[in-house]
């Protein structure tokens, strides 16, 4: 449903489109190339990061692979073997219940699988196979089509008879013999790595949603394919979206016990959601980024909703299409010597734009008078000014993820988490207002002032490993800041023994009186608690602390008070939330009460509350029957939509006689009627004649 | 031939045999024998190996493999042709939609076949409780075989249900019944023992399978199930031997070095929750197979915030009368006297009763009265609903019901 919903959003948004919208003027074609540039860098970065990440899960699925079955072979002399069942290997995938990203990942599995371990390789659904004999059809006809990958297409008369045949497990094993004895053996070796040499490679059978399997096929098939395992060697894979508990519960154990099922997990869609943002959003590779109320409807549609990967890609792809479509200014999102050279060949229009800016008007104001009408009337100042302004926001970029990351590290580990355990939290924060007035922010200072030696140690490398794996040079001071602190704290360690033992040797208690005890107590009292706050970590600590509080306070300033802002963010989280978080029942609502809101025709203008006479049929009838209880008279409700709809014919009444108006009335009464009844407003009751109940209950 | 020796129930080889002394008097065998017994007592095997044996013609077919009327037939058919027809020649594919074809062919067949003529043609259908799932007329159809046919043919069924239980009510044909009891302990035993591995003597196996029985004879008496586990835990066993610490004869010594390692692949790999392949591995590597989580272990599933409240609106909505909803999720839901509240017959727990269906607009309207903030009825909800019963956390027909109740 949902990757429908995404489909189509996408598949009519051409170029041309873009050439229709209200802003075409200014630069369409060059917004819709940039576009396209921007997102196929993402993509194939989103590509590789996927790569990336399921490459573990991957290869010791491949491992698995090749050794289950060459594993049985190898001594099938043996005394154990002879004996031992022979089970189905069988790879237990534990995918998460992202159902929509299954199919991307099954797929880049099958083509590894396919690279390295076998050309065999059959992914089936549940919907296709109800029975087994639609089972075992799909099954065939895609081994088939796997063998002509293989080989060259000679063999075209040979599959046309093989599918007159009805299929079993008989024929499909028999033709599995058939293959791998006619296969080149040299052809063979080339493809795969040497675990295969001198045996048939294996067939691996992928199962997509293993929980909607009809138990009764999925257990007919193992059993036959058991029995057939000798000739046909058959590997299965489960895909698994809730927990591998779900195996017993399609399985018998007399089933089950034919299975040798390893489990492999894949890696959690949280961690994966991390990758992605930090990888996309969190640095300056790509100049497109999101405001905040953008982002947090993007993520909130993953965690709450379908944690999946797939769709918080598309929702990013459409707000970069949103953006370059509705922001005219959007040409200057692209990288910074690209950008410089558009600004110099901006239009006097694109120009006036700029100055619309509110974050440049704002700029404007803080400037002096003379500097203030060149920009205003100039355009060659404003280009030259529009320049420096957006090399600062670039610069501003970079500063500010480096000082992010350093953030997240200080807030990352405190207990109960006031800025958030994931750095998307914290980014949402920082985009959203100045940090430091949030009283979470306060409380991440108290808190770190109250941080052991080594914690604060730990947190200071991190910090000092992110600013020396960035090329930036602004930012050199503060890495060698940040040294200093380490080195600092290392010295400590010696100072501070010193110290105790001077301290020690002072408060040597002497023999003395009552009255004299008392009063060196009172002393040392004193001392303790002065010499507490004096301890030369407090202070190291506080300079650490008020430090991190300079760095934030300097970079993290919210994007929206950077001039130019606009031209890289894009901010109207409405339309996304429009467009990916569609609601049916009130769009149906609003269509029948509110014709005007889709019809756009100023004659179905009205005020809230009454009906507009010229409305449709049946948004006439659905709002007759918003008045009425659970049961609705159909004679009155008939009576009533003819005093509506004879109001607006009234002009127009003497051509027809009264008779055969009446009668057409009539019959587009029970046209809007029964359209009502098929939307599942009402329908038919037999607890009353001439009635019909009311399935909804108001406005939802 | 380990099993046949110890099936106590040698009647069956009887039967066989007579039927053959019997047609020697050109008589007909008897028409139908239904075999039935539980999981892994040796029907197919003892079936197959008199048959193989006694060089009788027969025709061996497995129920599930067919799962159409027209594969069994099919089946059967190409079998027979190759049983008639000498080792060189290969005749064609024959094809037979219906019982009516078959019964055609078949006779066809049989008066063709030479070496055919004057014997009895066996066809066995292994796990035929798969033919009451079929077609009406087929269990009746192949239980009169030899009456519609006129020919020399015995159908035997084998099966692991009793033939009460096939019984069509229209009556049929009732065929010799036979039962194979399960192998005592001792049968298991002698069975077991009978396959040692070659480097040992019998006596050190027969003393292994007697503590393998001893542990899983209670939970498990499956032959098949016993033998693969024999197998898996036989190289621990061995284990002292071969390090030198204790003798063929030290029973005691190596009792205590393998009971606590059966009873963990009791409950490991004798549920499947680790592989046989694992367990392997762990033996070799003497690791401790309390690291390794079985399949059960993993029970965390994590599910988007609104999927668990749905899974919670799902529960309360299946398990409370519809009634109690005002009183549970209004905020202002008016008095309710407590005495009568709940009727008689409702003060039993809900739970006893199992989940009540609920229409579909009730669930959601449960859902949006649990969750804290405002949640709007979007495409996305929906979405998770079905994707909900996708994962077979709410059926369908539960929500289903309701909705289409008139």
């Amino acid at each position: 449903m949902m990757t429908s919903v995404y489909s189509k959003i996408f598949k009519k948004r051409p170029i041309d489109y873009f050439n229709k919208g209200k802003n075409a003027s200014e630069d369409s074609k060059l917004r819709f190339e940039s576009y396209q540039l921007i997102w196929q860098q993402m993509k194939s970065e989103t590509e590789r990061l996927q790569e990336e990440l399921n490459k573990n899960l991957f290869d010791s699925l491949i491992e698995f692979l090749q050794t289950s079955h060459s594993g049985l072979r190898k001594n099938s002399n043996d005394w154990s073997c002879q004996i031992k069942l022979r089970e189905i290997p069988t790879a237990a995938l534990v995918l998460g219940v992202n159902v929509t990203d299954h199919d991307l990942t099954l797929r880049s599995l099958t083509e590894v699988l396919q690279n390295n371990v076998t050309p065999y390789v059959v992914s089936l659904q549940a919907k296709d196979c109800p029975d087994m004999k639609h089972f075992l059809q799909k099954l065939v006809s895609q081994l088939m089509d796997c063998k002509v990958d293989v080989h060259s297409k000679e063999k075209e008369s040979d599959r046309v008879t093989q599918k007159n045949v009805h299929y079993s497990m008989d024929s499909l094993s028999a033709w599995y013999m058939s293959v791998t004895q006619k296969a080149d053996p040299t052809m063979l070796r080339k493809r795969r790595t040497s675990s295969w040499q001198g045996q048939s490679p294996p067939v691996v059978l992928i199962l997509k949603d293993m929980e909607s399997f009809a138990t009764k096929v999925l257990q007919d098939f193992i059993i036959i394919s058991s029995q057939h395992l000798h000739e046909f060697p058959l590997i299965l894979i489960f895909g698994i979206a809730t927990s591998p508990v779900v195996i017993h519960r399609l399985l018998p154990h007399a089933v089950s016990s034919l299975l040798c099922i390893e489990l492999f997990q894949s890696l959690s869609c949280k961690d994966h959601l991390t990758t992605v943002l930090d990888k996309l959003l969190l640095t300056t590779q790509f100049p497109f980024k999101l405001s905040e109320k953008v982002l947090q409807t993007l993520t909130n549609i993953f965690l709450y909703h379908d944690f999946s990967i797939q769709n918080f890609i598309k929702g990013l792809q459409l707000s970069l299409l949103e953006h370059f479509y509705s922001q005219p200014l959007s040409v200057l999102c692209c990288n910074l010597p690209e950008a410089k050279r558009r600004i110099r060949f901006l239009s006097a229009n694109q120009c006036e734009n700029i100055r619309r800016l509110p974050s440049f008007r704002r700029y404007v104001e803080k400037q002096s008078s003379e500097k203030q009408v060149a920009l205003l009337t100039s355009d060659k100042s404003l280009k030259e000014e529009t320049q420096s302004l957006l090399e600062n926001l670039h610069v501003y970029h970079a500063k500010y993820f480096l000082v992010l990351r350093c953030l997240h590290h200080f807030t990352s580990s405190l207990p109960k988490y006031p800025l958030g355990r994931q750095i998307r939290e914290l980014y949402c924060m920082c985009l959203e207002k100045n940090i430091w007035d949030s009283e979470e922010y306060a409380s991440v200072l108290q808190l770190l002032r109250l941080l052991a030696k080594d914690e604060l140690m730990a947190m200071l490398q991190n910090c000092l490993k992110v600013f020396q794996s960035s090329s930036a040079k602004e930012l050199g001071n503060t890495a060698k800041k940040i040294e200093e602190f380490l080195a600092q704290f290392q010295s400590l360690d010696e100072t501070k023994e010193e110290e105790e033992a001077s301290q020690s040797q002072s408060r040597g208690l002497q023999k003395t009186d009552l009255y004299h005890l008392q009063k060196s107590l009172l002393e040392m009292k004193e001392l303790r608690s002065t010499s507490k706050k004096q301890t030369r970590f407090e202070v190291l600590r506080e300079q650490v602390v008020s430090f991190v509080d300079s760095l934030a306070r300097e970079y993290l300033l919210p994007p929206d008070t950077q001039p130019l802002h606009e031209a890289l963010y894009f901010s109207s989280a409405l339309a996304l939330r429009q467009h990916l978080n569609a609601a049916p029942r009130v769009a149906l609502h609003t269509a029948l009460n509110n014709p005007y809101h889709y019809l756009k025709n100023e004659a179905l203008r009205s005020e809230e509350g009454c009906i507009p006479n010229v409305a449709p049929d049946i948004c006439i009838a659905y709002k007759l029957h918003l008045e009425c209880s659970r049961l609705i008279n159909l004679v009155d409700w008939s009576e009533a939509f003819a005093t509506v709809v004879t109001a607006a014919e009234k002009m127009d009444a003497n051509s027809v006689t009264s008779e055969e108006r009446n009668e057409i009335i009539h019959a587009r009464f029970i046209r809007a009627v029964s359209e009502l009844e098929l939307l599942g407003f009402i329908k038919p009751t037999k607890q009353k004649t001439d009635h019909v109940a009311r399935l909804t209950w108001g406005g939802c | 031939m380990s099993c046949i020796i110890h099936r106590p129930n040698m009647i069956f080889p009887g039967i066989l045999r007579k039927s053959r002394v019997e047609f020697k008097r050109h008589h007909f065998s008897f028409p139908s024998i239904f075999i039935y017994g539980h999981t892994a007592s040796g029907k197919t095997y003892v079936t197959q190996t008199l048959l193989r044996s006694l060089e009788l013609p027969h025709v061996f077919v497995n129920c599930v493999e067919c799962f159409t009327l027209r594969l069994l037939l099919e089946q059967i058919l190409n079998k027979l042709n190759h049983l008639s027809s000498s080792e060189g020649e290969c005749s064609a594919h024959i094809t037979c939609e219906t019982f009516n074809d078959f019964v055609r062919l078949f006779k066809q067949k049989i008066t063709e076949a030479e070496n055919l003529k004057d014997q009895t043609v066996y066809i066995v259908l292994d796990k035929a409780e798969y033919l009451r799932d079929m077609e009406a007329n087929l269990l009746p159809g192949f239980l009169r075989l030899q009456e519609l046919t006129d020919r020399n043919v015995t159908v035997i069924f084998l099966s692991e249900i009793v033939w009460e239980k096939f019984r069509p009510n229209t009556g049929c044909f009732e065929p010799f019944v036979l039962y194979f009891p399960d192998y005592s302990i001792g049968n298991l035993q002698k069975i077991l023992s009978h396959d040692h591995p070659p480097e040992y003597s019998a006596d050190f196996y027969a003393a292994y399978i007697n503590i393998l029985l001893g542990v899983f004879y209670t939970v498990c008496r499956d032959l098949k199930e016993l033998r693969h586990l024999a197998v898996l835990n036989f190289p621990k066993y061995c284990e002292p031997v071969v390090k030198g610490e204790a003798g063929e004869r030290d029973t005691r010594k190596l009792w205590r070095n393998i009971e606590p390692h059966l009873k963990k692949a009791m409950q490991t790999v004798y549920l499947r929750e680790i592989s046989s392949s694992q367990w392997e591995k762990l033996q070799k590597d003497d690791t401790d197979p309390g690291q390794l989580k079985g399949l059960s272990a993993y029970t965390h599933v994590e599910l988007p915030y609104y999927s668990k409240f749905i899974l919670i609106a799902a529960y309360l909505a299946s398990y409370n009368p519809t009634r109690t909803d005002k009183r549970f999720f209004l905020k202002h839901h008016g008095k309710i006297k407590k005495t009568n509240f709940l009727k008689k017959h409702e003060k039993t727990s809900n739970h006893l009763l199992g989940p009540k269906p609920f229409p579909l607009d009730r669930l959601l309207a449960i859902l949006y009265s649990i969750v804290d903030s405002r949640v709007a009825p979007t495409a996305n909800i929906f979405s998770q609903v079905s994707l909900m019963i996708g994962l077979e956390y709410v059926v369908y027909r539960f929500l289903f019901d309701l909705d289409s109740d008139s």
